[in-house]
């Protein structure tokens, strides 16, 4: 299983556009990271809106490495998910394309174990690809910006998290959209076996993690009890609650405290059926495909 | 001799298509097996069942004596393919796609032995090199040394002469005999030249719409003495009156306009030839055609081509 599995990883990262992913995100956190730099107060006096007028703002101790990490993440995590789909919706489709996937099929590995190392393989990528942004976005922008206590705006109202309570949180939160990014790559994954070419699958995913964050983010009443439960994008950015603490009685935010735990749990037993029955599905139905390839 | 491919009753239909019907063959060990049949005749179909690349409909295959639904990863690991184009992943080299797959089948995948491996199909010297570099006949050969790589006993080539040209084919057909003959595997290998299923293969079988139409040994099936040798001569009227009060009558199965067709024993053509010349008839071609395309234009729906020259 871990020769396979090492060979299906020594094919990613042999493949020049398995690269294209992370020079992606190198370059999308330094212009987010240069822009902060060289007018982060700016930024920041727009995010504060009308606040900056009743409360006074130390701009250039807010203006910290954890702060510009946390709006990295905001702005970025929510396209991660196509740089996954490349790849995932790559593995099998890709295989066909190139014409290798009879090959493999034909040596002595049953489909099932086939898939699930491939599969295992697009999470390695999809993990891989969180370290780098983490290193990327939380280390060199502490690195660049130094550490200080996090502040945050939540419906106009500001939470202070204090410094050495931040490090588990963000933890945390590449942890959770690991599992956010892996639902992607199941999905990507799912759509693999059907195309013989990687286009069809890659563009299918995008699409539909499109379609869904659109009606995910609609304020339609009529939506937020009947589809969006339903659909996994209203539950991948929920990597935010761990910034969200609970207050004491003076509003101060208490420390190792979590405002909502169980909404993240919940969300990430939606995200995790879905990873089940989209690998699930993708299992069943290959293993009873015809290779005409 | 056993069989080492038994296959009973196989069928395979694509919605309302019947691909392949009521096939049933065996291959038995160390034989070269031609795989024949025209294209859509359902070839490739049952190659990829014995691979298991597509699932029968019905019938049954069993492979060295076990069931290839049962005992799937067993049989594979004694079976090397190479289905239709070689393709391989272009990006690595040559030995790092040989690594790849010898390492698939938990076989050694020392440097030594690559290399010993590519250098049996005489690619040792590009090992390095990307396999998109590599000409079409290289990719072939680097294919052959990816299903040897694990030492199987039965090797299947579907169309392994695709795309190759007279010098690559002719490499393919040493390679396939030296792996018979000196290194004693059972191969099955499907081509439409059938020149080439004719020099190498010991049994065969010819397939038609998904049927079986004929299958043997090729030297009782294709019988030495019936060559097929189409004439020309500077005189046809005076060939076809000569011909036709000689001896030679009993050979000769029709005419068109500028030719004779005649079936004969490849020996007899040499005495052809002096009788014509004794009668003052330039030969201006004698062609031997070959006798397996004979044979299987006339045991498949090609017969009506042969059928033009028998009035």
């Amino acid at each position: 299983m871990l020769a396979l599995l090492q060979i299906e990883l020594f094919k990613i990262f042999r493949r020049p556009r398995t690269y294209i992913s992370f020079a992606a995100i190198a370059a999308m956190v330094l212009i987010v990271q240069v822009a902060l730099k060289a007018d982060g107060v700016s930024y920041l006096e727009f995010l504060m809106g009308g606040m900056k007028d009743s409360i006074e703002i130390p701009y250039k101790l807010v203006l910290n490495g954890y702060l510009v990490c946390f709006i990295i993440l905001n702005l970025l995590l929510i396209h991660v998910p196509l740089l996954v789909a490349l790849v995932a919706g790559d593995s099998i489709a890709g295989e066909a394309n190139m014409g290798t996937l009879r090959l493999l099929l034909t040596r002595p590995v049953s489909r099932t174990r086939f898939m699930l190392i491939k599969f295992t393989a697009c999470v390695i990528y999809t993990v891989m690809l969180l370290i780098w942004m983490a290193l990327l976005s939380l280390v060199l922008s502490i690195w660049l910006f130094g550490t200080n206590d996090m502040i945050i705006t939540r419906n106009d109202v500001v939470e202070q998290i204090q410094r050495s309570d931040i490090l588990w949180r963000y933890i945390a939160a590449f942890a959770y959209a690991a599992v956010a990014l892996t639902t992607v790559a199941a999905l990507a994954f799912l759509l693999s076996i059907f195309a013989e070419n990687s286009i069809g699958p890659i563009v299918s995913t995008i699409s539909i993690v499109i379609v869904f964050t659109i009606l995910s983010e609609m304020q339609i009443p009529i939506y937020d009890q009947t589809i969006k439960p339903f659909l996994f994008t209203s539950h991948m950015l929920a990597w935010k609650g761990f910034f969200y603490s609970k207050s004491n009685g003076e509003g101060e935010a208490i420390a190792g405290s979590i405002e909502n735990l169980p909404a993240i749990m919940k969300s990430m037993s939606v995200l995790l059926t879905y990873i089940f029955l989209f690998v699930g599905s993708a299992v069943v139905i290959f293993n009873r495909k015809d290779i005409l390839t | 001799m056993s069989a080492i491919v038994q296959v009973k009753s196989l069928s395979k239909s694509f919605g309302s298509l019947k691909a392949v019907q009521d096939l049933s063959f065996s291959v038995e060990r160390s034989d070269i097996y031609g795989f024949l049949g025209q294209n859509g005749a359902g070839k490739s179909t049952t190659i990829r069942m014995l691979l298991t690349l597509i699932r029968p409909s019905g019938g049954e295959i069993e492979l060295f004596g076990l069931n290839l639904k049962t005992h799937r990863r067993e049989i594979l690991q004694q079976v090397g393919a190479v289905i239709e184009r070689p393709d391989l992943y272009k990006y690595l080299s040559g030995i790092e796609n040989l690594s790849l797959f010898a390492k698939m089948n938990q076989v050694d995948f020392s440097r030594k032995r690559m290399m010993e491996q590519l250098e049996l199909v005489g690619l040792a010297d590009r090992a390095e090199s990307r396999v998109k570099t590599y000409s079409q006949g290289m990719k072939q050969r680097l294919g052959i040394a990816v299903a040897l790589v694990h030492d199987p006993q039965l090797i299947i080539l579907d169309e392994p002469t695709n795309g190759l040209d007279p010098q690559g084919i002719a490499d393919m057909r040493n390679l396939i005999m030296h792996l018979c003959h000196h290194m004693d595997k059972t191969v099955i290998v499907s081509s439409h030249l059938l020149s080439e299923i004719e020099q190498i293969a010991t049994r065969m079988i010819i397939i038609d719409h998904g049927s079986k139409v004929v299958e043997g040994r090729v030297d009782e099936l294709v019988d030495p003495a019936k060559t097929v040798v189409e004439l020309e001569t500077t005189d046809s009227e005076k060939t076809r009156n000569y011909l036709t009060s000689s001896p030679w009558q009993k050979v000769v199965t029709g005419f068109d306009e500028q030719k004779v067709l005649l079936q004969m024993h490849r020996e007899q053509i040499p005495a052809l030839n002096y009788d014509l010349v004794q009668q003052g008839i330039g030969v201006l071609s004698l062609q031997t055609k070959n006798s397996l395309e004979n044979y299987f234009l006339h045991v498949t729906a090609g017969k009506q081509h042969v059928g033009t020259f028998a009035n």
